[in-house]
């Protein structure tokens, strides 16, 4: 019954699929699988943006929106009704082809990355084995369709808003790779599926997932700042600073084009949670053996929504950076702290089991990120300000 | 540390978000339909005129001298004057507005026109809720849909109606003493006028003018 469970979504799908003659049957499938993605995502999207806007609104001590149904929770309709029916207006002077497809391309993107993802026990579109060089390589995609918006809009917020959000996409491309490629050194695998499995074992009733290792915890926490900013969430959100940029590359996008915008950034920010998952947390696996019964889908889709939820806080909490500090922090400090923890995944590796490599590589860590933040800070004076010229 | 601020401001949202769940005195918001906080007194919207009695057109306080009319700085107060005269609260015969109308898209609440009324003919409305979907006709005032009684005036501004009313109140006293003691004078003295007069027209020529602007200016 509960391993029924667990696969009901596959076996619902081979249920549905016996009905098509043979030759049919594998690319019926594999459109299934596609109609699955479309729908739940964007589904989560629509509770993502209900539940962060009534967050928000809690951490900022208010109500969020609460007129649309009860508590509001009919919002996300009301909303889509709203950029549906909305004119939508392409500047005279604007590239009207490219203006019409930057959005498409972040969607379709921006799905693509979906394919990869394992949303569960046997639960993934296509089982690559380079699955997270795939991931990356869709995900890398979507700043050519950022750079297409604020291009073709002819605007010179648009323009700047997308030349802000590729020096901040490549620049935290880099560390979000390299905090990846540290699971790839221990698990031998590029495939996420495998990744999965490698974490999918417990000792004592608890889970080998990555974040409860030395390094592994420093490669997520690095991983959950390049991913924040890859996704142009705040306290990143500089490609869209409203009070700099009006909107950024999105400035001239009305309608549903923006809906479209917007779905792509907030499918973008699951994605990236799918994928934090996927590889430190444990993907589709109980984080009790003793819950294991659960089904597997489950699991994943609570680890991306407690992801979003810390995106949500964050958001609600950290005020946004300015483009130097932004860049210093990328090449600077988070970029060095990857390597470093390359060094010490090696580390953990040759060591063999036992206590000591936990000791050795805690300390190397948690000493060179002490350090690098007493240095990096040497300078800074913290306190209340002093005006040299006014009072 | 490095990352200690952050952890700090976390917790900082952390617990507003749960004490806004827990403590009503944390969430400001009032949900206006539904309830509302209470308006102060000085609040004001836009003018109403007053009327006395039951009867809104018999009881007008408006005499249409269109002293308001004028010095509305962005003129949204149309009037016109009536033909005939109907007796104010003196119970003197006067000339009423036979229309009166104001643009309230127009008029910016700046309660000039009340300032300037001698009659405390027109004061200010609390009332915000003035939406319409007509934008043409739903904005445009006439006489008696501004017309409000010193009952509702009372109910908005108690303080400033109650000094208004003592104000009229005396005025009406005034009048009215002398009147009677003009009566009085009559009755005592019938002989007196003529030969009051006489002297008065041998005076020179500039006694009569401040008489004059003493009456006026009452």
């Amino acid at each position: 019954m509960l391993e029924k469970a667990d696969q009901i979504f596959i076996l619902l799908r081979n249920w549905l699929v016996g009905f098509l003659p043979a030759g049919w049957q594998t690319a019926a499938g594999v459109v299934l699988g596609v109609i699955g993605i479309v729908a739940v995502f964007p589904g989560l999207f629509a509770i993502t943006t209900v539940l962060e806007r009534k967050g928000l609104g809690r951490i900022q001590n208010r109500l969020g929106p609460n007129r649309v149904g009860p508590f509001g929770i009919l919002q996300p309709i009301a909303d889509a009704i709203k950029s549906l029916t909305k004119e939508d207006i392409v500047p005279r002077d604007a590239d009207a082809v490219v203006h019409f497809l930057a959005p498409v391309f972040l969607v379709v993107v921006v799905f693509m990355g979906f394919a990869v993802l394992p949303v569960g026990r046997n639960m993934v579109l296509v089982d690559m084995d380079a699955s997270l060089l795939f991931y990356f390589a869709m995900g890398a995609s979507t700043e050519v369709s950022i750079f297409m918006a604020g291009w073709s809009s002819r605007n010179k917020y648009s323009l700047l808003g997308a030349m802000r959000a590729v020096a901040q996409m490549i620049s935290y491309e880099v560390p979000l790779l390299m905090s990846s490629v540290v699971i790839v050194m221990m698990t031998g695998s590029l495939s996420l599926v495998k990744i999965v499995e490698a974490q999918n074992q417990y000792s004592y009733g608890l889970p080998h997932w990555y974040i409860f290792t030395p390094w592994g915890f420093a490669a997520f926490v690095m991983y959950a700042i390049a991913g924040t900013a890859e996704t142009n969430r705040s306290p990143f959100d500089l490609p869209e600073g409203e009070s700099e940029l009006v909107a950024g590359y999105f400035t001239e996008y009305s309608g549903f084009k923006f809906a479209l915008f917007f779905l792509g950034e907030y499918l973008g920010m699951l994605s990236i949670s799918g994928l934090g998952a996927t590889l430190f947390l444990g993907g589709w696996s109980a984080p009790l053996a003793v819950l294991n019964w659960v089904p597997s889908w489950i699991w994943f889709f609570a680890k991306v929504m407690l992801s979003i939820v810390v995106f949500i806080w964050v958001r609600g909490t950290l005020p946004r950076l300015r483009q130097d500090q932004l860049m210093n922090f990328a090449w600077k400090f988070v970029l060095p702290m990857t390597l470093l923890d390359l060094v010490v995944a090696a580390v953990w590796r040759f060591m063999g089991d036992g206590l000591l490599r936990w000791f050795v590589c805690s300390a190397i860590l948690i000493g060179v990120y002490v350090a690098a933040g007493r240095w990096g800070m040497r300078s800074k004076h913290f306190g209340p300000r002093s005006y040299r010229y006014a009072e | 540390m490095l990352g200690e601020g952050i952890l700090k401001g976390l917790a900082e949202t952390a617990r507003n978000f749960a004490g806004s769940f827990v403590s009503k005195e944390r969430l400001t918001t009032v949900e206006y339909p539904e309830e509302r906080s209470p308006l102060p007194e000085a609040s004001r919207v836009f003018p109403f005129l007053l009327y006395d009695g039951t009867d809104w057109e018999a009881g007008m306080r408006c005499v249409a001298c269109q002293i308001c009319e004028k010095e509305c700085p962005p003129k949204c107060i149309y009037i016109e004057k009536s033909k005939d005269k109907k007796p104010d609260y003196v119970g003197k015969p006067q000339i009423y507005p036979a229309r009166f109308e104001i643009d309230v898209s127009v008029c910016m609440s700046c309660q000039i026109c009340v300032e300037v009324c001698p009659f405390e003919a027109i004061k200010m409305d609390t009332d915000f809720e003035l939406s319409t979907d007509d934008r043409f006709g739903g904005l445009l005032y006439d006489r008696k849909q501004l017309a409000r009684s010193n009952e509702y005036y009372h109910s908005i501004h108690p303080t400033e109606a109650a000094e208004v009313d003592a104000r009229l109140a005396e005025e009406k006293a005034k009048v009215e003493a002398k009147a009677k003691a003009a009566a009085a004078a009559k009755a005592a003295a019938p002989p007196a006028t003529p030969a009051a007069t006489t002297p008065a027209a041998a005076a020179p020529v500039s006694k009569p003018a401040p008489n004059a602007t003493e009456a006026e200016s009452k």
